[in-house]
């Protein structure tokens, strides 16, 4: 079984780490978040459902700056960061698993751990994030020298997330982690993601995989066309009707005899 | 001079073009390879760069063929022209982005293109009427030794052109593959997006690549003179048309392409040039890139850009 107990008392444990308050966010006159709030505890999974086009990847490029909010804020670490460049925060600690992975195509699979750690020093605190990643992966370890765009969706997946921890992150913003993988790989990654927010790291995860993402995660928000519709522990999601219509695939059949 | 001597002479001859032509495709792929962008001021980049080794070289007191250097002042002069023409280039590179085309990247369409040919124009200009519109004779400290094979000469001046292009090319090479902001310029050149969520700092990378290729667009102006004896404010226009076809030619985007292409233009040129006529050596090129772009659309060695997001 996994283990899912909310951290405290069914909201987010303690301190905030990331907070969007009142976000908006526009692509030319495209209005895209509308007025959202999040609140991301230090040490949580989170999880935010929504169906297409609704502004998950738009609010994962929201925290990481490559689309800034036209009015209100993001807090990370109780500071706003509306106005910092990306690099900065990923120096801060900000690190991303694309959607669909991205992973640079024509380099290897060591050249993209390294492209990870772009805003850490190099010496023992890199090889030992690279040791920590071979571990979680040892499959990536065999196939460092492979040029990345030649691996299997799977393999690409796991050097994502090993590409996305070398940058020594406090937060990890994954966009669909699940996308495109085999029913075993995508427990395998689930597994994957629980045992590195032990190790202490919080997890902003986009998910259209709800049964497997609620099992894992503390929170999730439901976000509808750039509004959020309905937040709450995993537990109390998993129990919601309209959740469950919607994304858990359990379909209400009037009147069907039992 | 028998065939086989001409053969050996336009080896020689070829391979310093060669050299030429490819440092200059180089600029052409290190811009397209990140921005999709064909940069039309790089033709006259490289004229001005021509200019400027010959004002440094003036500078030191070198006049046309006559005044040879040996030994230390030699090589302090050469390395002297060569360092202020890679800065100068550079610098105007970096200007031309910096200040032109970084406030026209979001915009869509030809805009930057067309703009690159109006900075272009304008350096043109800017050296007819600093410079004049007359020829330069070249200024060559090289002590005129000459090496022979057989009845093809080696000169100096081959020499040190093939020293150059070689140091640079391996530099350029090293840079790209092996140091971190090399990496970081291919990731970007990849995926600018996801580049940039790794933390890398894309604009000052943008900068890099112009830095790079307008220096190396310098470098080649100086090889120019030094092959040709003279310079003119002229020289940009064919110069960097054989030198774009080359990067097409082996792949535009790509380094190794670039190089690859554009020894193979200088060597075109320089047999078309003995065994057929001068004359047909455009076509000959030409025709050899709808050859080549037919059978391989992206090239000799594969075109790179961008992916999309
Ligand atoms: N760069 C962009 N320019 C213009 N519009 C964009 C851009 N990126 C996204 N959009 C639009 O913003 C809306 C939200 O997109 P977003 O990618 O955030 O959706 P999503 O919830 O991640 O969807 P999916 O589940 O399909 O990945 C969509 O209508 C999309 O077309
Ligand atoms: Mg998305």
């Amino acid at each position: 079984m996994r283990d899912n107990s909310a951290l405290g008392n069914g909201g987010h444990g303690g301190a905030a780490l990331l907070e969007f308050q009142k976000v908006n966010t526009y692509y030319g006159d495209l209005h895209v978040l509308k007025d959202v709030d999040y609140v991301i505890g230090k040490g949580e999974i989170v999880c935010l459902l929504g169906g297409n086009a609704s502004g998950k990847s738009t609010t994962m490029k929201t925290i990481m700056g490559v689309v800034r909010p036209q009015r209100g804020e993001v807090m990370y670490d109780g500071e706003p960061i509306g106005k910092m460049s990306t690099n900065d925060r990923v120096r801060r600690g900000i690190a991303p698993v694309l959607e669909a992975r991205r992973l640079f195509p024509r380099m290897t699979v060591y050249e993209n751990l390294e492209l990870g750690a772009y805003t850490q020093p190099r010496g023992a605190q890199f090889d030992q994030d690279l040791e920590r990643v071979y571990g979680l992966f040892p499959r990536v370890k065999e196939r460092r020298d492979q040029i990345a765009g030649t691996l299997s969706g799977g393999e690409q997946q796991m050097v994502a997330i090993g590409r996305a921890l070398m940058a020594r992150p406090r937060l990890i913003c994954m966009d669909e982690p699940s996308m495109g993988l085999s029913p075993l790989f995508v427990e395998q990654v689930f597994d994957i993601i629980q045992t590195i927010n032990k190790q202490g790291v919080t997890i902003f995860m986009v998910e259209q995989n709800a049964s497997m993402a609620l099992s894992i995660a503390h929170r999730a928000y439901v976000l509808q066309t750039g509004q959020v519709v309905l937040s709450g522990t995993a537990a109390e999601m998993q129990a919601n009707e309209m959740i469950k219509q919607a994304y858990l695939g359990e379909m209400k059949v009037e009147g069907a005899a039992p | 001079m028998t065939a086989y001597d001409l053969a050996l002479q336009q080896l020689i001859n070829g391979f310093s073009l060669g050299s030429m032509y490819a440092l200059l495709a180089l600029g052409f792929t290190l811009v397209y390879g990140i921005l999709e962008l064909i940069n039309f001021s790089h033709f006259n980049v490289f004229m001005v760069g021509s200019f400027v080794a010959f004002y440094v070289l003036e500078g030191f007191g070198v006049v046309g063929q006559n005044t040879i250097m040996t030994g230390l002042p030699l090589v302090g002069v050469l390395l002297a022209a060569l360092a202020v023409t890679m800065l100068v280039t550079g610098g105007i590179g970096v200007g031309i982005e910096r200040l032109l085309l970084r406030p026209l990247r979001a915009v869509k369409g030809p805009a930057a293109m067309i703009l690159t040919i109006g900075v272009s124009y304008v350096l043109f200009n800017i050296v007819i009427l600093g410079a004049g519109a007359d020829s330069k004779n070249f200024p060559n400290p090289l002590p005129p030794i000459v090496f022979t094979f057989e009845n093809a000469v080696l000169r100096m001046r081959e020499i040190l052109i093939w020293v150059i292009s070689l140091l640079l090319m391996g530099g350029l090479t090293y840079f790209v593959g092996y140091t971190k902001l090399g990496k970081a310029m291919r990731a970007t050149a990849q995926d600018p997006e996801a580049a940039r969520m790794m933390g890398i700092d894309v604009d000052r990378v943008i900068m890099m690549a112009f830095f790079l290729g307008s220096a190396l667009a310098g470098a080649g102006g100086m090889i120019f003179g030094l092959y040709y004896n003279y310079t003119s404010f002229i020289i940009g226009f064919s110069a960097g048309l054989r030198a774009f076809t080359a990067a097409v030619l082996g792949g535009i985007g790509n380094v190794p392409g670039a190089m690859l292409g554009g020894l193979l233009i200088g060597l075109i040129e320089a047999y078309s040039g003995a065994f057929i006529a001068t004359a047909w050596t455009d076509v000959i090129i030409f025709s050899l890139l709808v050859l080549v772009l037919v059978f391989r659309p992206n090239g000799l060695l594969g075109r790179m850009a961008p992916n999309k997001s």
